[in-house]
């Protein structure tokens, strides 16, 4: 018997699996086709303040082992997320979650949080700080160490939660990001969102996506992805959650070996409704096969 | 949603660039539904409407205009297709109609023959108007009319049919119609609905991320609020568009 439970400070995870937030809706589509029971967690799509619509379609442009994305944040905003999405995923889903939250200004990001930190079944605010699809907002965060660092206070002031920032890749030092979300209290981070990438449609002469440009995720940036949370992992003392083109078992090893408490699994659900349930059930096989009888033994191994 | 393993028993050109695919070991699908399928080499699944099923064999009518389709081309009789079936809400053929128009721009024509049949079914007279660039475009006229639907053709340089818009052959035909089923460009379905009162079931199209509601790639504006095509759709009702 292997033993595939891990924890996230003081969480814990009967398995490392987590989908992503924007890869999984509120959870109810899923709970159609199968137990969400046997999930790690579930990080719930982002939420902000204010309901929002998100960016013109096309949203979507397939890509080389991925695919880029410019949903702009849709969600029904954090009152209804809380009174109708929240009560709805707990019907379906039994054990503690991940409350994504985005926002435009450090006030907005903290009073969403203030907002979700009354809810008892969310057990870590995952703050993003890392979309490319939004003017103004995310990534303008998530790319300079001290506006960084200000969300991150803003954020653990209102909230007794454990806190993670979700970090992004589009910058020249990650290292230095996650340091000054450390400092500034944070209990954990997430990483990667997505890379900022862009298709041509050569025929019509135009970007393929409306926004022009997107969020590129999936199979292709995982190596990106590995060497990034090695890098947090060895710097930070912080857990971390790694997040992007994870489709395997073994890319979850991986990923643990480079410095992973948990990971999560993001565009493969969107080609494979099944990929969080099939890593799971992968998961002991390929732990006996590499000689791993705890996930926790290879936690930041390498 | 069910994730399914077709096989693929015929795979041939009807005319230009429009191909009919049958895969055999389908689960029932409803009109106006589609499949989400698994290409080799491509790293998100394509949705294609459903033209027919019939007894476990499910018929997907296509045009090729990319790599998906292009892959789809090629295959033959005997491959494996891993496939998302029954995706959508499709048509609701149980509305109250005597005569009901079917209107098809395009490979837009496609998910109305699945349509045609459930409503002739249930006694409904059924036309079908159908629209085209060209007469050489003009597919399944005689599938259609073999089940007993009236076919009108339209072709905008006037080589087969009516000359010009299907809102031009519902004019010349005098065709009544007390309810529209319809599927093709949003321009046509536009015209269409400052053509008729009629009430209006339209199929939209959008390009899609996962197919099955989660990923809000597809989501369009309704009068009742932000709206997945995949998952809410890809069938609203002509009161719900926002033009």
């Amino acid at each position: 018997m292997v033993d595939i439970s891990t924890r996230l400070g003081n969480v814990e995870l009967t398995n490392p699996v987590i989908p992503a937030s924007g890869t999984f809706g509120f959870g109810l589509e899923m709970a159609e086709i199968y137990d969400l029971d046997i999930l790690g967690s579930i990080s719930i799509k982002g939420t902000t303040a204010e309901p929002r619509f998100g960016n013109p379609t096309p949203r979507i442009a397939e890509c080389e082992s991925g695919l880029i994305n410019s949903v702009g944040l849709q969600n029904p905003g954090v009152d209804a997320v809380i009174s109708e999405e929240l009560p709805a995923l707990r019907k379906v889903f039994h054990k503690p979650i991940i409350a994504n939250v985005s926002g435009f200004s450090v006030p907005e990001y903290a009073h969403t949080c203030s907002l979700i930190d009354k809810e008892d079944q969310v057990a870590i605010l995952e703050v993003n700080i890392s979309c490319p699809n939004v003017h103004n907002g995310g990534m303008a965060f998530g790319t300079d160490p001290k506006a960084a660092a200000e969300v991150t206070a803003a954020v653990k002031a209102v909230t007794t939660k454990p806190v993670f920032i979700k970090l992004s890749p589009n910058v020249t030092d990650i290292v230095s990001i996650a340091r000054a979300c450390e400092d500034a209290g944070a209990d954990g981070l997430t990483l990667i969102n997505t890379l900022l990438g862009m298709r041509i449609d050569t025929m019509r002469r135009r970007p393929v996506i409306a926004n022009k440009m997107g969020g590129f995720s999936g199979r292709a940036v995982f190596p990106v992805a590995v060497r990034m949370v090695w890098q947090v992992a060895h710097a930070c003392k912080v857990p971390v959650m790694g997040c992007g083109g994870v489709a395997t078992a073994s890319d979850v090893i991986e990923m643990m070996m480079a410095g992973a408490s948990a990971v999560q699994v993001g565009a493969e659900n969107l080609r494979n409704p099944f990929a969080c349930k099939d890593i799971i059930e992968a998961l002991p096989a390929e732990m006996e096969r590499l000689g791993i009888t705890s996930l926790r033994d290879i936690i930041g191994i390498v | 949603m069910q994730q399914q393993i077709l096989t693929v028993v015929s795979n041939r050109r009807l005319c230009g660039n429009i191909f009919e695919m049958k895969l055999d070991g389908c689960a029932p699908c409803k009109a106006g539904q589609f499949v989400n399928l698994e290409l080799e080499g491509l790293f998100l699944r394509r949705p294609i409407s459903v033209c027919d099923w019939d007894n476990g064999t499910l018929t997907l009518d296509y045009r090729v205009v990319g790599k998906g389709t292009e892959l789809m081309s090629r295959m033959i009789p005997g491959e494996k297709i891993d496939t998302l079936v029954t995706l959508g809400n499709g048509f609701d053929s149980s509305v109250e109609c005597s005569s009901a128009v079917l209107v098809g721009g395009g490979i837009g024509l496609a998910p109305l023959f699945l349509l045609a049949k459930e409503l002739l079914a249930r006694g409904r007279k059924v036309t079908v108007v159908a629209g085209f660039k060209t007469g050489d475009e003009v597919f399944n006229e005689d599938l259609f009319k073999s089940v007993g639907a009236d076919f009108i053709v339209a072709t905008e340089d006037g080589s087969r049919g009516c000359k010009g818009f299907v809102t031009d052959a519902i004019r010349e035909s005098g065709v009544l119609c007390d309810y529209i089923f319809a599927c093709g460009p949003m321009p046509m379905m536009k015209a269409l609905c400052a053509a008729t009162d009629a009430p209006a079931q339209l199929s939209l199209e959008e390009r899609m991320g996962c197919g099955f509601g989660i990923c809000m790639g597809c989501t369009c504006k309704t009068t009742l609020g932000a709206k997945r095509v995949c998952k809410d759709g890809p069938v609203f009702k002509r009161e719900e568009i926002t033009w």
